[in-house]
């Protein structure tokens, strides 16, 4: 019985709101106006407005907005779309990251693919045996496997706990990755699900949605506003703030020089027969330059690589000169054997430590000498080797005997050897600084041109361990990025945009050699210096447009 | 009495100029009251027939109780006249405006200051351009006029940035200034529903419900609508400058308006005024154009109109280069306390795309020498237009500047460069229907909305032109979204950012170019026009065939498959990449370099597709790619940004807004969360807040209306309940 009188009650009211409707054929949404139309009926707003009478019937007039797709391009009907939920899947890193590690750390997602972006990382224990099926969990049933990576590595053991919508705190499709609590395992899933096709979630994000799905109450909600208005300004200010050094600056730089070339550019497309014609060799040259710089900052500011593959650190030096002390004390182990007697360190020894929260494999090597021992030579060998694949080579010499020509042999050898492939930056360890006395290091200001650091150590007490570490995270450009967990996001973030920015930039390289139009390559500059202002923050179209009119002398 | 009598005599005279009715083509529901009335001849009644013509609503009779027996005395007593639409103004907003509410139905008056001025172009004679092509096909598009009359009085037409890509090329014609305007009048005269009369607008009547009622004018008249449309270019206070010397004008030799500002300030609009500028005409015949760049119209000409009943070839003239010497920048350097920005007697600044020559000369110190054109005006007048070089120099230095220009050494100047300073509405106090916001019924659109041009006057005045039509007949108003259309983008800046100068079209303001092109201008807004009433049925016709000529084609292309032979060899050489067997002909048009006309050198061309068709299958085919990747921006930018913002938000109630925020909202109120996010000072901060309190509001409605419904339901029920025993008598 409670039915009808509500049908009839829609049908009282839809007339109305339909009756201009004479054009309704071009306007896809109808139903749009209607909920308009009803929500004005019944005021949509908070407190008795204070707004004149006569604003609603012209509100209700301007309710035709069009938007007429190209009948041409046939699909890809745009139309108005009420809801503001996003189609996007988001994910992030949900328990904290600062102090000492947490047994168990959460990993988060939240979207319609968030079944099918975590069935593509996640292996079902119970599945192991069988080639990948689509993963179709049950909502609030706690599944047991591993999280691979995009080569199918595995990175961690996690517990999935699936949280269907809208049984879920966003109402969307929840999954959280229970993993362990280390933050590298947590940083190594979170990529593996960015890569699986998620973003990286904004500040507050998940509440956000929780409101706009109506999970939360009303004053829940305005709690959200305030705490994402205040999030949003601060994630603006710590995305410049945050940032130390060089790659901040970075930004600003490639930013303005997409604004310059896409200043010449537009300024020839809008001002044709006014501008001296463009120097093609020269924007191509620029925007080449770009694409490097790009590249450049994404080799050292990209974590990705680090946390995957780790840095491989070889020890190196002559035989006796402290390696395996060394890599004990770096790694606060008895790894190697240590002893008075040359040559001891026969093959590779492996040792694991953190530095900066980057995986760092020690590789000690056997002390590179001419050797007649048979074992000993093949060591040697691999040593060598070891020495050329390594990310950065840590020669180590004796405090005591000071540069010998043996040293300088083998420094010969190590340069010889990376000469060919990209340079591995090498660090001069002066070991056994306790058994010499400190004035005489002049030898080492001679060397300083062949060495990008060096450092004094004693291995046996672990003194200069720190510098070294420091030497390390500054050589393979950690410092310039931020290590704070909460930053890391951050820079995650701007990553991403780095990425789109050179994604932008080969599409374009792309347009140049295939000769398209001068037109199609603003659309990727746009796009370029777009996503390096979503890092900073602001909008170009002005920019460009005021750059033209300062820079040039157009207009008839 | 008497007076009443030859008032409507004239005005209808003024409808049915009665040649032309004979020889107007018109659908047969306009003939018929047509033909009555000539048969008929001037009596009343046949007043009464025309208003009840097919096209008249209901609301649109009151006309005929007005003009009846019994309302007869009533009409005599005031010598008032109604209409649906009133539009101020003459020029190519208030033609386009004027035109297009006639055409859907409305029964129209142009007002003007001038009939003999209607359509002038009292700057350069030229329409289209980089973005301003854009606007005329789209004009056009949607059925309006102005590509259809440039393209019957070019004098010469040529494509500007033909191998920057398909978004900016563009068309532009010089055109014969004196034909152009007076082909436009001979339509606006012979379009039915529209009336012309010329008058001085001083007030705008309002009526209780703050709606527009009319118009008043300086001798007297109310003219009743219940919409009006202001077009007043440049002549609300306009007053001209050369030199120091001014005078009120709002043209050379035409006088400005004067009253209007001061009644909608005392409406409570906000006024501001803003400057802009012509150059000297020079005689061609004092002109040695022997040593002069000249410079050609295009061979293969193109046009406007989408309609190919315009696309009549005519003889084209030729424009000159020449440029400044350094005798030009000496004069000028000499002469700078004479110039009114260096003087420092006007403080507006002029547009920034527009500068004179000693704006161009100071700013740019290094430039040796800068280019300037010279253009013809007409075929029967010596008038050239000497282009990129305005001046605020006094008239008595005009010439010798003017002689320091090669080839213009002997030249006589015709009219002096002067400067106009004017009246306009900053248009925040418009909807992008560009209805305004105080006075319902009451439109802007043109220069009074800040802009210059021909092209963005005719592109504003349509969209009033259509929705004045519809507001007078309680239809919703159409908007066009900012990505829909470069009509679009251009009002949406117009109400959204604050403007500072003139503002004028320009490719590099649409963020989405590439989707917004000339070649498919018509498939963007054609069924729009057709809708709204603007297309008949003829041209619909010609839309639909070649909308499926080309799709036929783009299905051709994808299917035939070529191996070897003499097409895939050029392909191969012009586009440095090798051809695989059996490629589809899609994909060879891919490849750089190849065009279409490949296809027909070869035999493998489709001759049922005229040269304008093959481009539209080339653009799509070709940059498909790209095409696909914006329209997927566009989706995802749409989704977000077209939410609809309610009309009585308090923003000042905001407090998780910033202050700066809450102000320009409060002045601006968009309409759409997009359109909040490009005022100026609003960040995405205040973007997130303000979706958050629209979905509390939402909520709260939510409730609101549960709870209604759950009233009514019980009410309902209630009622059921005391109407059941009735029934169940009734039955039994």
């Amino acid at each position: 019985m409670a039915l009808p009188p509500a049908f009839r009650f829609l049908l009282r009211h839809l007339p109305q709101s339909t009756s201009p409707g004479s054009v309704s054929s071009i306007f896809p949404k109808l139903s749009i106006p209607v909920h308009r139309k009803l929500s004005i009926l019944f005021s949509s707003s908070p407190k008795p407005t204070s707004s004149p009478p006569q604003v609603t019937p012209k509100a209700t007039k301007e309710n035709k907005l069009v938007f007429n797709k190209d009948e041409r391009l046939g699909s890809g009907a745009v139309s108005c779309d009420e809801s503001v939920v996003n189609s996007s899947t988001i994910a992030a890193i949900v328990t904290s990251l600062c102090g000492p590690p947490a047994a168990v750390g959460i990993v988060r997602l939240s979207g319609p693919s968030a079944v099918s972006i975590v069935g593509r990382v996640f292996l079902p224990a119970s599945r192991k045996k069988r080639r990948r099926p689509d993963w179709r969990p049950v909502s609030h049933v706690v599944e047991y496997g591993e999280v691979l990576d995009s080569h199918g590595n595995v990175i961690d053991e996690v517990l999935v706990v699936p949280m269907l919508g809208p049984k879920s705190y966003t109402r969307e499709d929840v999954v959280e990755l229970q993993c362990h609590g280390s933050e590298i395992c947590l940083r190594r899933v979170l990529r593996a699900c960015l890569d699986a096709g998620a973003r990286i979630a904004e500040p507050g994000e998940f509440t956000l949605r929780a409101f706009l799905n109506g999970r939360l109450d009303l004053s829940q909600a305005e709690n959200v506003g305030k705490l994402i208005s205040a999030k949003s300004v601060a994630a603006a200010d710590s995305a410049l703030a945050g940032i130390q050094g060089g790659f901040s600056s970075l930004v600003k730089l490639l930013r303005a020089q997409c604004i310059e070339l896409l200043t010449e550019i537009e300024a020839r497309l809008d001002f044709d027969d006014e501008m001296p014609p463009l120097e093609l060799n020269l924007v191509i040259d620029k925007i080449h330059g770009m694409l490097q710089e790009v590249e450049n900052a994404l080799g050292t500011a990209n974590y990705d690589k680090l946390l995957q593959s780790g840095l491989q650190i070889a020890i190196v030096g002559r035989p006796n000169v402290g390696k395996s002390s060394l890599l004990n004390a770096w790694s606060k182990s008895e790894r190697a054997i240590v002893t008075d007697i040359a040559g001891t360190t026969r093959d590779i020894v492996e040792a694991n430590i953190s530095v900066g929260g980057i995986p760092v494999t020690l590789l000690d090597t056997a002390g590179i000498r001419d050797t007649d021992d048979i074992v000993e030579k093949i060591g040697v060998e691999r040593s060598e080797v070891v020495a050329t694949s390594a990310d950065v080579i840590v020669m180590t010499v004796s405090a005591t005997e000071g540069w010998t020509l043996e040293d300088e042999k083998l420094l010969e050898r190590i340069q010889s050897n990376k000469s060919g492939s990209s340079s591995s930056p090498v660090v001069l360890v002066i070991n056994k600084i306790d058994c010499a006395p400190s004035s005489a290091y002049d030898w080492v200001n001679t060397l300083s041109s062949s060495f990008n650091k060096h450092v004094f150590t004693c291995a046996v007490s672990g003194q200069g361990i720190p510098d070294l570490e420091a030497a390390i995270i500054e050589l393979v450009g950690l410092n310039r990025i931020s290590t704070g967990g909460r930053k890391w996001t951050v820079n995650q973030r701007q990553c991403e945009q780095l990425v789109r920015t050179r994604e932008a930039f080969i599409r374009l390289k792309g347009s140049i050699s295939e000769e398209i139009p001068l037109d199609f390559w603003t659309i990727d500059l746009r796009e370029a210096a777009l996503a390096l202002g979503q890092i900073s923050g602001e909008d170009i179209s002005e920019e460009v447009l005021s750059n033209i009119f300062g820079k040039f002398c157009i207009g008839k | 009495m008497t007076t009443t009598l030859s008032l409507h005599l004239t005005r209808i005279v003024s409808q049915f100029p009665v040649p032309s009715s004979l020889f107007c083509p018109l659908s047969s529901a306009k003939q018929r009251p047509q033909l009555l009335k000539c048969r008929l001849g001037l009596r009343f009644h046949v007043h009464r027939c025309f208003f009840a013509s097919p096209y008249a609503t209901p609301r649109r009779c009151f006309s005929i109780s007005a003009s009846n027996s019994q309302g007869w005395d009533k009409d005599s007593d005031t010598s008032n006249e109604r209409y649906d639409v009133i539009v101020v103004g003459g020029g190519h907003a208030g033609c386009e405006a004027a035109l297009s509410s006639a055409r859907i139905g409305a029964k129209t008056l142009l007002l003007t200051l001038n009939i003999d001025r209607i359509a002038w172009q009292p700057c350069n004679p030229a329409v289209g351009g980089p973005a301003k092509s854009q606007l005329v096909h789209e004009v056009d598009a949607l059925g309006g006029e102005i590509g259809k009359v440039a393209d019957r009085c070019y004098l010469q037409k040529r494509i500007l940035n033909i191998s920057r890509g398909p978004a900016v090329r563009a068309l532009r014609a010089q055109t014969d200034k004196r034909e152009y305007a007076s082909e436009m009048k001979k339509i606006v005269e012979s379009t039915p529903n529209l009336s012309i009369r010329e008058a001085m607008v001083t007030d705008i009547l309002v009526g209780k419900n703050d709606n527009v009622e009319g118009v008043r004018t300086f001798f007297g008249m109310n003219f009743y609508a219940p919409s009006v449309v202001l077009t007043t270019g440049t002549f609300m206070s306009g007053k001209i400058w050369v030199g120091k010397t001014s005078m009120p004008a709002g043209r050379a030799g035409e006088s400005a308006s004067h009253g209007l500002t001061e009644n909608l300030q005392q409406l409570g609009f906000e006024t501001d005024r803003l400057k802009t500028g012509t150059p000297a005409r020079v005689d061609c015949r004092t002109v040695d154009f022997s040593g002069l760049e000249p410079q050609h119209g295009d061979e293969e000409v193109n046009w406007f109109s989408f309609d190919p009943d315009y696309h009549i070839e005519r003889e084209q003239m030729c424009c000159y280069l020449t440029r400044t010497t350094n005798s030009t920048h000496q004069l000028i350097k000499d002469n700078l306390h004479e110039t009114p920005t260096y003087g420092g007697w006007v403080e507006a600044k002029g547009p920034r795309y527009c500068p004179s020559i000693e704006d161009k000369i100071v700013r740019f110190q290094d430039k040796e020498s800068h280019q300037i054109f010279l253009e013809p005006e007409g075929r029967s007048v010596p008038e050239l237009y000497v282009q990129g070089f305005s001046t605020g120099l006094p008239e008595r230095l005009q010439l010798p500047l003017l002689r320091t220009l090669p080839g213009l050494e002997n030249c006589s100047m015709l009219r002096p460069a002067y400067a106009v300073e004017y009246d306009y509405l900053p248009a925040h106090q418009c909807f992008r229907s560009l209805m305004t916001k105080k006075i319902e019924g009451l439109f802007f659109s043109g220069q009074i909305n800040g802009t210059t041009g021909y092209e963005e006057a005719a592109a504003q005045g349509i969209i009033s032109g259509i929705n004045a039509a519809r507001h007078s007949d309680g239809k919703s108003l159409i908007v066009l979204e900012r990505e829909s259309s470069y009509i679009g983008t251009l009002i949406d800046d117009l109400v959204t950012k604050d403007l500072r100068e003139p503002y004028r079209m320009l490719t590099s303001r649409s963020e989405h170019r590439l989707l917004l092109r000339s070649d498919n201008a018509d498939s963007r807004l054609t069924p729009l026009g057709r809708e709204i009433g603007l297309i008949d049925d003829r041209r619909w016709k010609i839309y639909l065939d070649k909308q499926a000529r080309i799709s036929e084609e783009k299905q051709r292309l994808k299917k035939t498959r070529i191996s070897g032979g003499d097409l895939a060899a050029e392909i191969t050489e012009v586009s440095g990449q090798p051809v695989r067997d059996s490629s589809t002909l899609e994909s060879l048009l891919k490849k750089p370099h190849i065009q279409y006309k490949v296809f027909d050198k070869h035999g493998f061309g489709n001759d049922l597709l005229s040269r304008l068709d093959k481009e539209c299958v080339e653009v799509d085919i070709k940059y498909e790619g790209f095409i696909v990747r914006q329209q997927n921006q566009l989706q995802q930018m749409v989704n977000q940004q077209h939410k609809r913002l309610p009309e009585d938000l308090d923003y000042y109630a905001m407090t998780t807004l910033s202050h700066e925020a809450r102000e320009k909202l409060s002045k601006v109120r968009p309409q759409t969360i997009g359109q909040a996010s490009r005022v100026g000072g609003v960040s995405p901060a205040d973007v997130t807040a303000l979706l958050i309190i629209l979905e509390s509001n939402r909520r709260r409605a939510n409730e609101e209306r549960r709870h209604q419904m759950l009233t009514s339901i019980v009410a309902d029920a209630n009622q059921e309940v005391s109407e059941g025993p009735l029934k169940e008598t009734t039955i039994s």
